[in-house]
């Protein structure tokens, strides 16, 4: 068996999902090898050539490809899709933008967001914003899987594969780079952080997430999420959106503050090894997940929580 | 211009899910079903459209059992033209869906298929991909704002690091995302006037799609449970718990 994976990064660092949807791939037992299209990435292949267990590192450049235009990532893995019995693709928004695709031009169907690897064609997915887990058998000679990263262990380093140019496929004719606006911060990406702080809509406006979120996204190191409500109503960004249909993390903590905890807002946190809730109301649904739970208003919680983490060393 | 939007019949959002105990699915008998909430969103652009005079007709079609006339109803109710379902009591694939559409596509020729980035039962967000694959067609996903110049549609959409542009030559596929539009609620009177619009009755068979085909379901079941912890009387019990018992800072 041969599995394909396709690198996540922004053409200039190596994203770890790469590394976490390796390790989903050891459990399809093959040889592994790994696909890098973008623009410019020399340095993003040198970075997957050290995963561990990786056969050779593919690299596909086109200006296309490095705007991440779903058209021309699936013309990349499809034309090295008959060397491979699955693709593996880090479920991500880039990578949920063109996995289906590749699926649909193999004539196969795509198997969404595996958290788990039961066999070689059996795996297990989150439906129903996680309240159900599905486990599902393909019959597809050809597999094109998206990997929930959270649910899957990093690959280590040491590996030393061989890096090798390919194609670019036939890229997007009918589709053209206007503009992007990519927010750049120093904070840890939010997909990848080991701790996490989410505002929801009791911040009541972007000034004030701005005031409480995040000096204290500083102050502990972590990543800034927040609800569809703070997102909707324009508090934070889109792409900070935890959930259902936004971002799925799983840090070592998450912190809620005045966020209620609807199930589409706890689909996309509630693996996180340790939650804690601020919310006023003692009912809110979120302190049925929370490990720990403070019922207090977060104007009191915050300034509070600031000093307590100041008196510790943080 | 003609718009097709495809509108999926689902579990209503604010439903608390069930899995079965015999594990062969979720609990669905006796449960609200509403229109995909993204579908919705896809449905008021198509209608903002029409009323912007830039789509001329605005078709929905839904695959689904019977009751999925009343999702059809609804974006009638919205303001969508008329309707077409495909009727079929199998849970159908976003492969099949998809070759569904294309079908669809190609007897209604629109020029802008608008549709949910994602169905909140099964949580794929895989069809508007598959399809615009299938039909060559350009494809923008996730889009927050879409404007149509005459045969170009320049969309915005929600990224992983913030937003995308992009200018597709059309015909195409976009699929909507949640701060596309706010959709409005059908009055009554429209709700009456959609009970005159005609809905198309169709079959898989119609199209020659064979459905069932690639997946097994094995077996469908509850996630681990999360159990609720301890509530602290402050901060600085937070901290300490977090430092000493968590060890997480
Ligand atoms: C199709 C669809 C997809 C969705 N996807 C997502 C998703 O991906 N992610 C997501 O988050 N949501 C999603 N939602 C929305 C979700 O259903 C909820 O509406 C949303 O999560 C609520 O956000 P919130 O908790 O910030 O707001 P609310 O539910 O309004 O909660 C605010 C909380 O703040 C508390 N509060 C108020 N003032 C204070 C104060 N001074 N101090 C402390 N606490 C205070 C209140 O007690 C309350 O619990 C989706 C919905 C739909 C229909
Ligand atoms: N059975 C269906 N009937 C009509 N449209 C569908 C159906 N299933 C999926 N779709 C469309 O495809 C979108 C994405 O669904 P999915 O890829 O299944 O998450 C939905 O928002 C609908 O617009």
């Amino acid at each position: 068996m041969a599995v394909l994976v396709v690198a996540d990064h922004d053409n200039t660092s190596l994203k770890d999902n790469t590394h976490k949807t390796v390790t989903a791939a050891k459990a399809l037992s093959g040889d592994i090898d790994i696909l890098v299209a973008g623009q410019g990435v020399d340095g993003v292949a040198a970075e997957a050539a050290k995963i561990e267990g990786v056969r050779k590192v593919l690299v596909a450049e086109s200006p296309e490809l490095g705007k991440q235009i779903a058209e021309a990532q699936a013309d990349a893995v499809l034309a090295l899709a008959g060397g491979y019995d699955a693709i593996l693709i880090p479920a991500t928004g880039v990578g949920k933008n063109f996995a289906p695709r590749v699926a649909a031009k193999l004539d196969v169907a795509p198997i969404s967001e595996i958290i788990e690897v039961v066999s070689n064609d059996t795996f297990v997915r989150p439906i129903y914003a996680g309240n159900a887990l599905e486990t599902i058998q393909s019959s597809d000679a050809k597999k094109v899987i998206t990997v929930r990263a959270t649910a899957f262990k990093a690959a280590g380093e040491g590996g030393s594969a061989a890096i090798e140019k390919v194609g670019a496929g036939a890229g997007a004719p009918k589709t053209h780079f206007v503009s992007e606006e990519i927010v750049k911060s120093d904070r840890p990406e939010l997909a990848a952080a080991k701790i996490v702080v989410s505002g929801g809509r009791a911040m009541g406006s972007a000034e004030e997430f701005q005031r409480v979120i995040e000096p204290l996204a500083d102050k502990l190191g972590a990543a800034v999420g927040a609800s569809r409500a703070a997102v909707d109503a324009g508090y934070a960004p889109n792409d900070y959106q935890v959930g259902q249909t936004g971002k799925v993390v799983a840090p070592q903590l998450y912190v809620a503050v005045g966020i209620s905890g609807a199930i589409q807002h706890l689909a996309g946190m509630k693996d996180s090894k340790v939650i804690v809730a601020i919310n006023k109301e003692a009912d809110a649904p979120i302190f049925q997940v929370a490990d720990y739970g403070l019922v207090a208003d977060y104007k009191t919680a915050i300034p509070e929580l600031m000093d307590a983490l100041t008196a510790v060393g943080k | 211009m003609k718009i097709l939007v495809p509108v999926k019949r689902v579990i209503d959002y604010n439903v608390k899910v069930r899995v079965k105990p015999d594990q062969t699915g979720v609990d669905l008998a006796n449960v609200k079903m509403s229109m995909n909430p993204f579908c919705e969103i896809a449905v008021e652009e198509a209608v903002r459209l029409k009323e912007k005079g830039v789509a001329t007709e605005v078709v929905v079609v839904s695959i689904g059992p019977a009751q999925a006339q009343e999702t059809i109803r609804t974006a009638l109710a919205m303001g969508a033209d008329r309707g077409v379902l495909i009727q079929t009591d199998v849970d159908v694939e976003p492969l099949e869906v998809a070759k569904l559409l294309k079908a669809v596509v190609a007897e209604e020729a629109p020029q802008i298929v608008l549709m949910g980035k994602q169905a909140i039962d099964g949580d794929n967000n895989a069809v508007g991909q598959m399809l615009s694959a299938l039909l060559d067609w350009p494809q923008a996903t996730y889009a927050s704002k879409i404007e149509i110049d005459g045969a170009k549609a320049k969309v915005t959409r929600e990224v992983d690091g913030g937003l995308q542009t992009l200018e597709l030559d059309l015909p195409a596929v976009i699929t909507a995302d949640l701060r596309l539009n706010e959709p409005r609620y059908a009055s009554l009177p429209n709700i009456m006037k959609a009970k005159k619009k005609p809905i198309d009755a169709k079959a898989a068979a119609d199209y020659g799609v064979a459905l069932g085909g690639h997946l097994k379901v094995l077996k469908v079941t509850e996630p681990p449970k999360r159990t609720a912890g301890v509530k602290v009387e402050n901060a600085a019990e937070l901290v300490a718990k977090l430092k000493t018992e968590a060890g997480v800072i």
